[in-house]
């Protein structure tokens, strides 16, 4: 065989491919499980299910990479070139079987167990009574109305939307509702009550994306996606775009302060002035 | 199935052009693919490697250049790299080149079912890039909307942005001939599979490359011709004044949108119903080649060769099943992520399988380990860790927080980017033997390895940590957002390592084209293989076999068999004759 490299050479790859394969399996198995790079703390009361899950799978992914990697190395090692006959087989179906169902329960319980909270998530509305707040996407900005006192979204026409004029959104000021709807680049929500947000664009995709609520949903010009959350932590968080809508995608960030509910209040009043 | 002389051998043409460019030999068209393919991974390797120098610098001047790169400018290069990469390297060469080589000598046929067309479907896909290619030069340049082109921002024209004008278009115009040149080169796939096998090739004696390329093929049929319906309703969109995919009352930089009544969610499910599949068009091959080269270096039939092929069908049916877990945070129905989140933990079984056969034929085995397999053990590791994280982002309620973030970029990378790279690493050291008559070098193939598999973990295991982290994918830079501070020495390390192993690829190249003139000479069957490209000489002559094609009397993995001659047996030698002497 022209070039049968085995012998002292193939000995030496041997170990050094098993040594790659094993310090890389200890050294990103370190990584996780030191969490080194981790969401930040949440701050959603949906948070904690949501990261068991991810930990839940984080811990059966990590088993079986470990195995497997290792499993790789062992043979890597064990069976290189050294003479030998190879063993001539051509499987063993009891093995198919158990791994296949062994992998298939697995798999199949840790994605059923995800199921309840995307539920609890996704398919309840928001409780009544919840606080409304409607997010409108742009190129390249968020705008947040309140409904105001009244409770009631006013009107509104994307023929009157004009950004210079100061009204993004396009509403109605004809409309007897819009008039204490409240506009602001900011959102504030008040602590341990629960938030229902409407999601809007009005143009392109975007997406609104707070790390410390677990909160990912793309906005979709022509629908109205409504979810909720509730945040429990008071604090100042980082909005930003997580889906592709232009040149300064990456630029596209706001703010959620989460506030006790006097300040919450009085912050509503305040924008409510201008 | 041809029985004597084969009716399809077609008189070796004379002169230049229709020998080596209107080519209409497999062999030719098939290299005629690598070298484009190799051209594309040229030019995407390029523009990543401006992206990631912008991402550690983003303050600072191009190499060669009195500018700083603006964000469109960026998401330019990202979707082109997205593009070029996806289309004319990973769905080029894994299937239309080594598949066009080697598919039909592995079967024992002269040339593939229909060799005109196969002609056609290379002169599309060159048509193709060199549209795809055009984008950069036009005004306003390359498109900014990424791969996926997710309506309306791919739909509006310049108002939404730079390079959505004629860039936009020029990229849709591309992907449908692209689209033309793949129904084309998939039906010659499934034709020349199920018409040309010599007598005795049955089904299961098939190696399992050929499986591959043929249940690529059949994936590829159903899959591009959603991608060039979905083209073509966005080109109505964009130039005709139809609105599939653009709503009413859309406002743009304060312009009123005259579209109404579409959908955008509709493109991404048209989008996604190509583009999962996709990702196995772009592997498949891939495992084909890897269990090919490891049943040949562990001198060890293939453990579980029905489960193998029965796992390739099921991951390729799963395949077209799954399209909405692109989708969960997309504003589709939140109870079809029920469906769609189990069947894509489904797919995690067939690979499971297929993962445990490999390692099964390693185990007892003989293992060699030459620079190909080397890069099929490495496909198999990367395969384990890239597969892995489709088992967090299968499941909705991880995927709100992970979706978007650099754990999918980390994810697609070492799947359906690093493994089918690694794939036709194994695949090209494997088979260059064969192609070119001469070796490619050990030494600098093993180097090429050992870098490249060190390179590509430390640049795409750090993308699941930030990922993890919450870092958003398709920014231009890390400026505009304040936790993203802390990520930039991660951004630092990547982009070096990957300069490194973007330096380590020129190795490869030059190792390639060294070889093809002064390599060592190969003889006709230098790895002492089974399978039916290592019974013909190298390079294999016009019509392969000569007009005799071979009759088969084994399975294609018939290694260290108890009583045998030597520890191969050939598939086209009968029961108790040993091996030809040439062959030794």
């Amino acid at each position: 065989m022209a070039n049968n490299q085995s012998g002292s050479g193939s000995r030496l790859v041997a170990a050094t491919l098993a040594f790659i394969l094993v310090a890389f399996t200890f050294s990103t198995i370190y990584v996780f499980a030191a969490r080194v790079w981790w969401p930040p703390e949440t701050i959603s009361l949906m948070g904690p299910v949501i990261d068991a899950q991810l930990v839940r799978t984080l811990i059966i992914c990590g088993v079986i990479f470990f195995l497997a990697q290792l499993l790789l190395a062992f043979v890597i090692l064990r069976y290189r070139d050294r003479g030998q006959r190879a063993h001539y087989s051509h499987g063993n179906n009891t093995m198919e079987i158990i791994w296949t169902s062994a992998t298939a329960i697995l798999f199949l319980a840790l994605g059923i167990a995800a199921e309840s909270s995307w539920a609890e998530l996704r398919l309840r509305g928001a409780a009544p009574g919840a606080v409304q707040v409607e997010v409108t996407g742009q190129q390249f900005a968020w705008n947040f109305r309140y409904p105001g006192p009244d409770g009631t979204f006013g009107r509104t026409d994307p023929t009157l939307i004009n950004d210079s004029a100061g009204n993004p959104l396009g509403v109605d000021f004809d409309d007897p509702a819009a008039q204490d709807d409240i506009i602001t680049p900011v959102m504030a929500v008040p602590l341990n009550q629960e938030v229902e947000v409407i999601l809007r664009s009005k143009d392109v995709l975007h997406s609104f994306f707070v790390r410390e609520l677990r909160f990912k949903q793309d906005t979709v010009p022509g629908l109205a996606i409504r979810l909720h959350f509730t945040a429990n932590k008071v604090g100042r968080y980082e909005i930003v775009c997580a889906e592709l809508c232009g040149m300064q995608h990456h630029r596209m960030r706001t703010y959620l302060e989460v506030l006790p509910p006097d300040e919450y209040q009085s912050w509503l009043q305040e924008q409510a002035a201008f | 199935m041809a029985t004597e002389a084969h009716p399809l051998v077609h008189e070796a043409p004379q002169g230049f052009v229709w020998k080596y460019i209107f080519s209409k030999d497999h062999k030719v068209i098939g290299i005629q693919y690598l070298l484009l393919a190799m051209v594309s991974v040229v030019i995407g390797m390029y523009l990543s490697v401006l992206m990631r120098f912008h991402l550690a610098w983003p303050n600072a001047k191009l190499p060669f250049s009195d500018d700083i790169m603006t964000s469109e400018h960026y998401l330019a290069l990202m979707t082109m790299h997205g593009t070029i990469m996806v289309f004319f390297v990973l769905t080029t060469a894994p299937q239309s080149g080594f598949g066009n080589y080697f598919l039909p000598i592995q079967i024992g046929a002269a040339d593939m079912a229909f060799p005109t067309l196969n002609m056609l479907s290379f002169w599309f896909t060159f048509v193709s890039l060199m549209v795809m290619v055009a984008a950069f030069f036009v005004t306003g340049g390359a498109p900014i909307s990424g791969w996926t082109a997710y309506a309306p921002l791919s739909a509006l024209g310049e108002i939404a942005g730079p390079g959505l004008g004629l860039g936009q278009t020029l990229w849709i115009f591309s992907l449908a001939i692209f689209c033309g040149a793949s129904l084309m080169g998939s039906l010659n796939f499934i034709t020349t599979t199920l018409d040309l096998r010599a007598r005795g090739m049955s089904l299961m004696r098939m190696p399992l490359t050929v499986w591959a390329w043929f249940i690529t093929a059949i994936l590829m049929l159903l899959a591009f011709a959603v991608l060039l319906a979905a083209g073509v309703l966005l080109l109505l969109d964009r130039l005709a004044a139809t609105s599939f995919f653009i709503p009413g009352g859309l406002v743009v930089s304060d312009q009123l949108i005259a579209h109404q009544g579409g959908s955008p969610l509709l493109w991404q499910h048209l989008l996604w119903f190509f583009g999962h599949p996709e990702v196995y068009i772009a592997i498949l091959p891939g495992m084909g080649i890897v269990s090919h080269v490891i049943s040949c270096f562990s001198r060890k039939p293939i453990f579980g060769y029905r489960a193998m092929v029965y796992a390739l069908f099921a991951i390729a049916l799963l395949g077209l099943m799954v399209w909405g877990h692109h989708m969960f945070v997309s504003g589709m129905s939140p109870y079809s992520a029920f469906a769609f989140s189990l069947l894509t933990m489904c797919i995690g079984v067939p690979s499971a399988i297929k993962t445990f056969n490999w390692i099964g034929t390693l185990w007892g085995g003989k293992i060699r380990f030459t620079t190909a397999m080397l890069f099929a053990i490495g496909f198999v590791s990367v395969f384990i860790s890239g597969g892995l994280g489709g088992i967090f982002l299968a499941q909705p309620t991880v995927d709100i927080f992970l979706h978007d973030t650099y754990f999918v970029v980390g994810h697609f990378h070492l799947t359906m980017g690093v493994a089918a790279i690694f794939g036709m690493f194994a695949g090209t050291y494997f088979w260059f033997p064969k192609m070119f008559g001469r070796f490619m070098n050990e030494s600098l193939g093993k180097l090429h390895f050992w870098i490249s598999f060190i390179g590509i973990y430390a640049i795409f295991m750090p993308m699941h940590f930030i990922g993890l982290a919450g870092h958003p994918r398709r920014y231009a830079d890390t400026t505009g957002v304040d936790f993203l501070a802390e990520m930039n020495p991660v951004h630092l390390f990547i982009t070096i390592v990957a300069l490194v192993t973007v330096g380590v690829q020129i190795v490869f190249f030059l190792n390639f084209f060294w070889s093809m003139r002064k390599g060592k000479k190969a003889e006709i069957n230098p790895w002492h293989a089974t399978t039916l490209e290592w019974t013909v000489s190298s390079p294999p002559p016009h019509d392969n076999f000569a007009g005799r094609p071979p009759t088969i009397y084994r399975g294609a993995y018939e290694y260290s068999v108890p009583g045998a001659p030597q520890d191969y047996s050939p598939q086209h030698v009968p029961e108790g004759v040993s091996a030809p002497v040439s062959d030794r």
